[in-house]
């Protein structure tokens, strides 16, 4: 039943796309697509919810006669899949609400409005297939659907380049699941899911199948070093579409690789878990510090899309990890909190994404260096930026700190793994998991401050002009998911209860029963978190303060020029800007990471022209592996382009020597 | 209902030792270099004073800057009064985790970095990049410490830590010396003492703390102020009640163990006053640069701390 | 945890030897390190007095003794003289930054022990961390020879290894004490030898950095 509601709501979305081609030159087709939309994700959602929350979560497979004649179209929603079907849904119904009001911006709607809903459609059919033929062509369906999105305005600078890119990786990551699907299928062919899980792969298969999912799925999920794409194409793309990549389909690739390694790889190997943790550790890192050295706010968001994967893959790394030394209450704490931070960082990276579309919308920019002064002018947007920033810097009472928390307790279980190099290993990707967390903190201050606080740095950003309803509601509706989710998180873990008991055979203890609705992930003894009391108190301590203070203190307010300590300059460009703001630790991380130097050139006493600074920086994995790799197959390719100018008698010779060497091959096999 | 006023009496004896902290601290330093010094009292003079003058706004001050101060209050004070400082198992301590604790000083950071960015002066600016700068290393380095101090106890509750630490089970291991290292040298860094910041500075150069303060006046000065007051109590509470847990109160102990706890409290305050005072006076503070490498060393320490209670659960 | 006040102590003493050679990585000034070194020495003669103690072994207390008085004492003032004489220059530079150099050395301790304990699975469980921790001191001490631009700092960073070594041999209960002797007399004789011809090379070619009198080597083309 609910299998069949969310299979017609994937077809009013492959029909809306349709429509869409249909009335591009229509007004109203912005409106009637994005209303459509709006309403099947919805709808989505609650199907989502009503599969999670009911008894018996599994639904299916039913069979379809699409596809490979002999295969048919498998489909199915169990726990897992009715949990990423909430995530995705709820992202696309906020993403389709926004673009209510945003999509009038839009200056080729026809290149954006058949691919919107196609690329949902797309989304929504990669969580319930339930073969690998289905699989796959959903995930590249995605894929086409979203690199068209990201080619909708071809025509500026940079992002042909980046849609190009995308379509490399997406190709090599969806190479790299046909493979790993292959070799899961085995020689019988047995494609649909439930024969994979009959006939779990050797060790030595399940290894390569791992690293494929791996590459296959990081790479769609943005995984150092397979992101080099996500930051140039996401920023590409129209902004909600962009909060869509980042936000939703992300958490599809981290669906995509949870499917293979907890559900059909059968029992894991306890490397799984170093390796997987070790790649979310340094990937986590690297994100932020990436993100940090930004100056263009959806570079800086898309990066900090790459850091908070990495923090999910430790999450499901350690899961693993636990997962194959057989303690199934651990990988239960360890895989919560991965998947309870998919969910949160698709709440608040949408809103985030929502927030600096509605900044370039207003001012046109979309480079910190000429935004400031924006919580003035835009005074809501303002508002939700500051909710997102703050959740997304793991800041109590958000919902941000919840996943992170879970996760330290998870790593806190670990000295219990009786493998040396886990033990070594996990203390330093918690190390890595901390640092990130505070890196974190310092580049959304960046990010909110630059842009919004402080005196416009451009004529545009003086003049900018508050957004309309519908993006409003879009935003202010995640930000209050945030909060939710942080103050009364013990409902969200009891959500995914079914989920993490179906994957890792055990689930978290029941949070709803506990007083003042704390959580306690494993024992009352042990540790337990408030969020809602954490909110009251400083709700309270910060009402008592205020009252206080206004019995007793002066309650004067004069308005004045800044103090700036008796120097005051009227001109906004003495700021602090970007690149000046992450000096320090550019300083500190970067002279290592990045390579980063800076270098001052003085002018001659008497000479005119200004000082100049510049800061050289190298981006390390793109010199240590695309650039190689670019080198090596462009090599290849002018060798190879030498047989498209061949003589008659030289392809004859070619047909000749295939010939003859499939004849050796088959008397040798004889 | 009796834990419920002894949790209530807490969050007020935090609340009102505070400047009397600052204020000895402050008194201690004078006498070490021979000068007469304020009168211990001073800083709630100086917090009256301020409150009964107006504000003085930037044009360019938003909401947030007037609003910033009652949340880096409230967070404060909040994170202080949940930790044991006379008592432990108070009412609300179920809330008491460090992890918390510590994202609870986090958010109050954030909101000062914030402020410091809003009104659009280059102080601002030179004070919100140094704090995050030292907070990306600080933050990670008190992490490691809880996690020393969690995988000895078995638990990230305060309450939990110092009953462990009161007990037989501890012993004397290199982890919780070298965690013990660690903490002072964060509680220096984060509460902007000697050799990290100087809290008493005049010049931008080596300003962090009060760069980002500098366009404060009045009544939302005054809670800052206090709020960094209340700071520096809570981390001493915390080294405290972890490292040097002897003479807290159990919950449920009586009115006397109550009172016992809060004189011994009150000698542990005035130790660690003077051991602050001492420190700052024998030091220099250090260029801005060389903190990294302070806060790198407490971070290594915090993570071999980590490695080799991970690796032998002995030492 | 065996609960026992005497293995407590006895790892507290080797932790902070550990802690102390990690301080010698961390030191940028030259008086510092010598005066964090003569800590390390003061450490060691603790250690090996407190071993004695608890092993009933007089012939330590005279090891630590050497340890306190050579160690400690002497080679210390010997080292502020040399230094002042030659007029050294104070700062030492790192070959790679003092981040990396420190994280280079946590790395470092982490081997140490995945080598050390389980090798000894049959051990006592002190002498087992013992032996680890003396390992450790061991690398860190290569590290700073090899990470260090100054002749003084690699005679430091091979004096801790000695210390180490030391660490090791009374930790693992068999350390005669005529063993000890010769060994202290080697150091002596070599420190003698290394004071005499830093001052050499210094009055030839007015620097000790290794770096700059590698290009008077012979063999450049």
């Amino acid at each position: 039943m609910v299998l069949e509601a969310l299979l017609v709501c994937i077809a009013a979305l492959l029909a809306t796309a349709g429509l869409g081609l249909a009335l591009v030159r229509r007004r109203a087709a912005t409106v009637v697509v994005y209303a459509i939309t709006l309403l099947a994700t919805a709808a989505a959602t609650s199907l989502g919810v009503a599969a999670l929350l009911s008894p018996a979560p599994t639904v299916g497979p039913l069979v379809l006669p699409v596809g490979l004649p002999w295969l048919g179209a498998h489909f199915k929603l169990d726990a897992l899949g009715a949990f990423f079907v909430v995530v995705i849904n709820l992202g696309a119904a906020a993403t389709s609400l926004y673009a209510l009001g945003y999509g009038r911006h839009e200056e080729a709607p026809g290149r954006v409005l058949p691919f919107f809903p196609a690329f949902l459609a797309a989304m929504n059919l990669v969580l319930v297939a339930a073969d690998a033929f289905t699989f796959l062509f959903s995930w590249e369906l995605m894929s086409l659907s979203s690199w068209a999105l990201v080619m909708a305005h071809h025509r500026r600078a940079g992002n042909a380049a980046a849609g190009y890119l995308y379509l490399l990786m997406a190709s090599l990551g969806t190479l790299a699941l046909l493979f790993a699907f292959g070799l899961l299928s085995g020689p019988s062919g047995g494609y649909p899911f439930d024969a994979i899980r009959q006939a779990p792969p050797s060790a030595a298969y399940a290894a390569a199948v791992l690293v494929l999912a791996l590459i296959g799925a990081g790479s769609k999920a943005g995984l150092v070093p397979l992101h080099a794409w996500l930051p140039l194409a996401h920023p590409a793309a129209p902004t909600h579409v962009s909060a869509l990549m980042s936000g939703v389909m992300t958490k599809v690739a981290v669906y995509g690789f949870v499917r293979i390694a907890f559900d059909l790889l059968g029992a894991p190997s306890w490397w799984w878990g170093a390796l997987v943790a070790l790649v979310g550790g340094i990937t986590a890192v690297m994100g932020v510090l990436y993100a940090l050295m930004q100056s263009d706010l959806k570079r800086l968001l898309a990066y900090s899309t790459v850091e908070n994967i990495g923090i999910v893959f430790i999450g499901l790394g350690l899961a693993l990890a636990f997962e194959a030394n057989e303690m199934p209450g651990a990988a239960a704490l360890a895989l919560t909190a991965a998947l309870l931070h998919a969910f949160n960082h698709s709440l608040f990276k949408s809103l985030l994404f929502f927030g600096a579309g509605v900044v370039l919308g207003a001012t046109g920019e979309r480079d910190m260096e000429r935004l400031g002064g924006l919580i003035h002018r835009l005074p809501r947007t303002a508002l939700a930026f500051l909710v997102g920033s703050a959740a997304i810097s793991a800041l109590p009472p958000f919902n941000g700190f919840v996943s992170e928390w879970l996760m330290f307790q998870a790593i806190l279980l670990s000295p219990a793994l009786p493998q040396w190099l886990l033990k070594f290993l996990v203390p330093a990707v918690g190390a890595l998991l901390a640092l990130s967390a505070a890196l974190a903190g310092a580049c959304f201050v960046k990010a909110f401050g630059i842009t919004f606080l402080g005196r416009p740095r451009s004529a545009m950003a003086a003049q900018a002009v508050e957004t309309d309803r519908f993006s409003l509601a879009a935003m202010f509706v995640l930000a209050f998911l945030c909060l939710l989710a942080g103050i009364l998180p013990g409902y969200f873990i009891d959500a995914l209860a079914p989920v993490i008991q179906s994957l890792a055979g055990a689930h978290l203890p029941r949070q709803e029963s506990l007083d003042w609705l704390t959580i306690v992930p494993i024992a009352q003894s042990r540790s337990s978190y408030n969020g809602l009391l954490l909110f009251f108190f400083i709700a309270l301590a910060a009402s008592l303060a205020a009252e206080a203070i206004h019995r007793s203190a002066s309650r004067v307010v004069r308005r004045s020029a800044a103090w700036d300590c008796g120097f005051p300059d009227p001109n906004p460009a003495t700021q602090y800007t970007p690149g000046s703001f992450s000096q320090p630790i550019r300083r500190v991380f970067g002279s290592v990471l990045f390579r980063a130097r800076e270098e001052v050139r003085m002018p001659a006493p008497g000479d005119a022209t200004p000082a100049r600074l510049q800061v050289r920086m190298r981006d390390v994995p793109w010199d240590v592996f695309y650039a190689p790799i670019a080198r090596i197959v462009g090599f290849v390719a002018e060798r190879l382009n030498t047989l498209q100018f061949l003589t008659i008698r030289g392809y004859l010779t070619l047909v000749f020597g295939a010939l003859v060497a499939l004849l050796m091959v088959l008397a040798a096999w004889q | 209902m009796l834990d419920l006023f002894v949790q209530f009496c807490q969050m007020t004896v935090v609340l009102a030792a505070a400047p009397l902290l600052a204020g000895y601290v402050r008194k201690l330093k004078a006498l070490l270099v021979g000068r007469r010094g304020p009168p211990l009292l001073q800083p709630y003079r100086d917090l009256a004073r301020l409150l009964r003058k107006e504000v003085v706004l930037a044009e360019s001050a938003s909401w947030l800057f007037r609003a910033a101060p009652y949340i880096v209050f409230a967070a404060t004070w909040v994170a202080a009064a949940l930790v044991p400082t006379f008592a432990t198992g108070l009412a609300f301590s179920y809330a008491a985790d460090m992890i918390a604790i510590v994202a609870l000083l986090g958010s109050a950071r954030f909101m000062l970095a914030l402020a410091g960015l809003d009104v659009g002066t280059s102080f601002g600016g030179i004070g919100s990049s140094r704090e995050m700068m030292i907070a990306s290393l600080a933050e990670p380095a008190m992490l490691m410490v809880v996690f020393t101090l969690s995988l000895l106890a078995g638990s990230t509750q305060l309450s939990y830590i110092a009953a462990f630490m009161q007990g037989p089970a501890v012993g004397l291991r290199v982890s919780l010396g070298m965690a013990l290292v660690a903490l002072v040298m964060v509680a220096i860094a984060e509460n902007a003492r000697i050799p990290v910041d100087n809290p008493a500075t005049h010049l931008e150069l080596t300003m962090v703390h009060e760069a980002m303060i500098l366009e404060y006046s009045g009544r939302h000065l005054a809670l800052i102020e206090l709020a960094s007051f209340v700071k520096l109590l809570l981390y001493i509470s915390v080294i405290g009640c972890v490292f040097a847990p002897w003479g807290i109160a159990v919950a449920g102990q009586g009115f006397a163990a109550y009172l016992a706890g809060l004189v011994v409290y009150a000698g542990k305050l005035a130790a660690a006053g003077l051991l602050l005072a001492v420190f700052e006076t024998a030091m220099a503070k250090m260029r801005v640069f060389r903190v990294s490498d302070f806060l790198g060393a407490a971070f290594m320490l915090g993570v071999l701390a980590t490695l080799l209670l991970f690796v032998s659960r002995l030492a | 945890m065996t609960g026992s006040l005497a293995f407590d102590v006895a790892h507290l003493l080797a932790g902070a030897l550990v802690l102390v050679s990690m301080m010698l990585l961390y030191q940028d000034r030259m008086t510092s390190l010598i005066n964090i070194f003569a800590l390390h020495a003061l450490v060691v003669s603790f250690s090996v007095a407190w071993q004695a103690h608890i092993q009933q072994a007089p012939h330590l207390y005279i090891t630590a003794a050497i340890a306190l008085v050579i160690k400690a004492t002497v080679i210390p003032v010997v080292l502020h003289r040399i230094v002042v004489r030659l007029q050294i220059h104070r700062t030492i530079e790192p070959v790679v930054g003092v981040g990396l150099t420190m994280l280079a050395a946590i790395g470092l301790v982490a081997l140490a022990i995945m080598v050390m304990l389980p090798i000894t699975a049959q051990a006592a469980l002190v002498a087992r961390e013992d032996l680890a921790f003396a390992l450790s001191v061991i690398l860190l001490g290569l590290l700073m020879m090899i990470s260090r631009r100054n002749a003084v700092s690699q005679v430091v960073g091979f004096m801790s290894i000695e210390n180490g070594l030391i660490l090791a041999a009374t930790g693992a209960k068999g350390m005669p004490l005529v063993v000890e002797i010769s060994v202290a007399f080697s150091i002596l004789v070599a420190l003698i030898v290394i004071g005499i011809f830093l001052f050499r090379i210094r009055e030839r070619f007015e620097t000790v950095d290794v770096h700059l009198l590698h290009e008077h080597r012979g063999e450049q083309p």
